[in-house]
């Protein structure tokens, strides 16, 4: 139930007397408030922080450390106070959480820190109010993403037994694990140097022979050019089989971007080997030279700012593409109309629209050679409309290069955000898990309501009785309010999951008007003698929860809640729900008779802050040990 | 050709006029005259009556007042309680149902001077009334809820409609499941129990006449009185 309103609750009880004059059935018993103190103030001393507030205020979320029992064990008794050994500068927002209903996040707080104090307040961090979701989700990416980094760097330290084949990928990768990977790095990156340059100098005329001709160094050194050649493109090809060799995966090494351009740098002078005795195909042997110039992208492993330059180009690709789209959008309307202005003047170089291509692309980009030039009136108020808009649309590409570069520094920022969405679908599945609790609760206290009457009834037998109380207050007020709803109507709440079930099985199988609930004439007698609810146990992971709501498969034997085995207790997470007060009473009472005590105890569907997973827990356990404690739901 | 150099010489004042237009220097629509005045949501804000006026009016004592004041305030801190925010903290009473329905009943109920919003001291008083009043005081009252529009008399469209909303507040989830009758049956209960001279609308004296006579009623009646 939220917080303020539990404020509320004696109204919303005071406007059930409406309900009185049309009910069907008698109201149930109020709770009564024994201890019935007036709301008190109470001192929490947070690291010598004093804090105040009423008791009702901390109460609201009793499934919390300083809502529930918990607090008590820091309750000091000489000076009367709740102690706190914790940071009270986060204490403030925790009980303005109390106060307000919302939990906030203050920016300055790291978030770490922060983390540890909700865990320990028992506050689950999803319900930080969504002013300062965001904030807190984001710091929470970034310290997440700090520490995985932190492991990759600890990763590098070698491992002691990793194979050669390994070694040597990672000694590709990254050539600062190990002398040898340096020496190969500046290696290679010293023959790729070599043979760009060679590319580049093989086609300098040097010097000119008796012929008038001057041919360039390259047909005149062949034969040193053709050594270097070799030379290069026989540790290019080393280089790219000891990759080849080492990378863990090798069909996902050769589909990626780097061997390709490793592979078509070092091609053509395979191919050029193979036919350099044809003359015909020798033209087509030039061609493949150009593909030599290939080589100089092998430097992007060798720089990252180029990689990073290639990521980005290939990341805003699409808008580059609609900005060329636009771009050749524009080069049409102003050719078009170019060649049109321009038709009527003589010796005109407009001799078709494609040919105005030339003049429009030239002058959008500022270009300006000159080769063509309108001479029309017409045609040079367009030209020059031509060139002022041609500024405008390029600029456009260079913003949004720059803005995705720098996106590119933050490139997890779409990852997480994918991230993220399944978060925020965890966030408010958790949400909504919280909120049906409250539901659920009231469905699983009512079994625990009868439950105490159940007892209070079989006390007489004399048997131990902890009816411990551990329900709040107004929890338990808030149950008689429905409970006498239920009462007014003749229906009963029940479980989402349920209901579905029995609409199915049941069909539209008319029920008997008689209310399958407790009624206090027969139920309680009914649990009582528990004999004849001896039923045997079907697996109970498969009926715990569907037992609930089958009134007419068994009658008077539906009307027995569970019964628990006696046993040796299980080990339960020590949960503020009363469920598991609930255990520990009826175990003890279990022990000392052979005869099964029914108990009512709901198996709700992990619901992950206020009924901990008593229920789902015991289930998977009775097929090792079946002498354990079993809680099998039977229906009511 | 001369069909061109027109077409260029209009593109060009064309032109010269967009950039006047950019520059404000000329005007040739008139300016939208978009007052951002808005609406100002100048928010109500009303105080209470002092404590010692209301411990007169009400049962209440001053302990209790200032505890009801204090949760009041925390959910309406100007001080009114206007109907979607009654219906909002009602529904969180009942999460698997629809409260809206019987918390406009209930609101039209509490609201007698149909204001649109609540006071403390309304809600102060009435809560007086239900949780401390005599019987026939709250048998008055639930009457006043089921008139829907107040003319002194129930008839079987307002019981219908009051009974449809409180089964809303059970919501879908029941068991047994909801049946459209089953309102209307109910509805022919309550008026076979409280409609003596058989005219089909309850009036205030049958109704309290009838529910003095029923002892449920009555022991119902006094459940809540120690709720504060």
């Amino acid at each position: 139930m939220a917080a303020g309103v539990a404020a509320w609750l004696p109204f919303a009880r005071a406007a059930a007397i409406g309900w009185m004059p049309v009910a069907n059935l008698p109201m149930p018993v109020a709770p009564t408030d024994k201890n019935k103190c007036q709301d008190e103030l109470i001192v929490l001393n947070v690291s010598g922080r004093r804090f105040q507030t009423w008791r009702n205020t901390l109460d609201r979320y009793p499934d919390t450390l300083l809502g529930s029992s918990e607090k008590e064990f820091f309750f000091n008794e000489e000076t009367r106070e709740y102690f706190f050994d914790r940071d009270p500068d986060v204490f403030r927002s925790i009980l303005n959480f109390y106060r307000t209903g919302k939990l906030h996040y203050p920016r300055y707080e790291c978030i770490t820190a922060y983390d540890e104090e909700l865990a320990f307040f028992g506050i689950i961090p999803e319900i930080i109010s969504d002013c300062c979701y965001e904030e807190y989700k984001d710091r929470k990416r970034e310290n997440a993403e700090r520490l995985m980094d932190d492991l990759e760097d600890s990763k590098d330290s070698k491992l002691p037994n990793m194979t050669f084949r390994e070694t040597m990928w990672r000694a590709f990768e990254n050539p600062h694990t190990s002398t040898m990977a340096l020496v190969f790095y500046y290696v290679t990156g010293f023959f790729i140097a070599i043979s760009v340059i060679t590319n580049v100098v093989e086609t300098v005329p040097c010097g000119s022979t008796p012929n008038q001709r001057d041919i360039p160094c390259g047909e005149r050194y062949t034969v040193a050019f053709f050594c270097m050649d070799t030379a290069c493109v026989m540790i290019f090809t080393v280089e790219y089989l000891m990759r080849l060799f080492a990378a863990p995966s090798r069909y996902r090494f050769m589909r990626s971007v780097m061997s390709i351009i490793d592979v078509v740098a070092i091609l053509p002078y395979y191919i050029g080997l193979v036919m350099t005795n044809n003359e015909d195909v020798s033209g087509a042997f030039v061609t493949l030279r150009v593909f030599r110039v290939f080589r100089i992208f092998k430097f992007s492993r060798h720089s990252q700012g180029l990689r990073i330059l290639g990521y980005t180009l290939k990341s805003c690709a699409s808008e580059l593409g609609f900005l060329l789209f636009s771009l050749t959008m524009a080069i049409i309307i102003f050719a078009t109309v170019m060649f049109y202005a321009e038709k009527g003047s003589a010796s005109s170089k407009f001799t078709s629209i494609p040919a105005s291509f030339w003049y429009t692309i030239v002058t959008m980009t500022t270009l300006g050679y000159g080769d063509m030039v309108p001479k029309t009136i017409a045609g040079k108020i367009f030209g020059s409309i031509c060139s002022l808009s041609g500024v405008l649309v390029i600029a456009l590409p260079v913003p949004v290069i720059v803005s995705n570069f720098s996106r590119i520094y933050h490139q997890n920022q779409r990852a997480d955000k994918r991230k993220a969405q399944k978060v925020q679908k965890a966030r408010l599945a958790r949400m909504r898990i919280s909120k049906t609790g409250s539901s659920n609760a009231f469905l699983h206290s009512k079994r625990n309501g009868m439950l105490n009457q159940a007892l209070e009834l079989t006390s007489s037998t004399g048997e131990k009785r902890h009816l411990n109380k551990t329900t709040s207050i107004i929890e338990s007020q808030h149950h008689h309010l429905l409970h006498c709803l239920e009462k007014t109507t003749n229906h009963e709440f029940v479980d989402e999951q349920l209901f579905e079930q029995s609409y199915l099985e049941s069909g539209l199988q008319t029920f008997p008007s008689r209310s399958p609930s407790l009624s206090s004439r027969e139920g309680i007698t009914g649990t009582c003698c528990s004999r004849r609810a001896k039923k045997s146990s079907p697996p109970p992971n498969a009926t715990h929860t569907h037992t609930l709501t089958h009134p007419h498969k068994h009658n008077l034997q539906e009307l027995s809640a569970i019964h628990i085995q006696c046993g040796e207790q299980q080990t339960l997470n020590t949960s503020r729900s009363s469920l598991n007060m609930m255990q520990d009473e009826s175990a003890s009472l279990n022990c000392k008779s052979s005869s099964q005590v029914t108990t009512a105890i709901i198996s709700i569907p992990t619901p992950p802050t206020n009924n901990s997973p008593c229920s789902p827990e015991t289930p998977t356990n009775p097929p090792s040990n079946s002498s354990a404690g079993v809680v099998k739901v039977s229906a009511l | 050709m001369q069909v061109m150099e027109l077409l260029a010489v209009a593109v060009v004042i064309l032109l010269f006029f967009m950039i006047l237009k950019q520059f404000g220097l000329w005007e040739p629509l008139s300016l939208d005259d978009s007052s951002d005045g808005g609406l100002e949501l100048y928010v109500v804000r009303h105080q209470p009556e002092g404590l010692e006026e209301l411990q007169s009016q009400t049962q209440f004592s001053r302990k209790e007042l200032q505890s009801l004041y204090r949760g009041f305030k925390n959910e309406c801190p100007s001080g009114l309680v206007d109907e979607e925010t009654f219906k909002s903290i009602y529904s969180q009473f009942f999460p698997q149902g629809d409260a809206s329905t019987y918390a406009h009943f209930l609101f039209k109920a509490f609201d007698t001077n149909r204001s649109g919003s609540i006071r403390f001291e309304d809600f102060v008083i009435w809560l007086s009334v239900l949780l401390r009043g005599s019987v026939t005081e709250k048998l008055r009252w639930a009457f006043n809820l089921y008139d829907i529009n107040k003319d002194g008399l129930i008839t079987r469209e307002e019981m219908m409609a009051i009974m449809k909303s409180i089964y809303d507040l059970m919501g879908r989830y029941t068991s047994p499941s909801l049946r459209e009758d089953v309102s209307r049956e109910h509805v022919d209960r309550f008026f076979q129990k409280m409609d003596r001279n058989g005219d089909g609308v309850v009036t205030m004296e049958e109704f309290i006449e009838a529910c003095q006579k029923d002892e449920e009623i009555m022991s119902s009646m006094q459940l809540f009185d120690n709720v504060i």
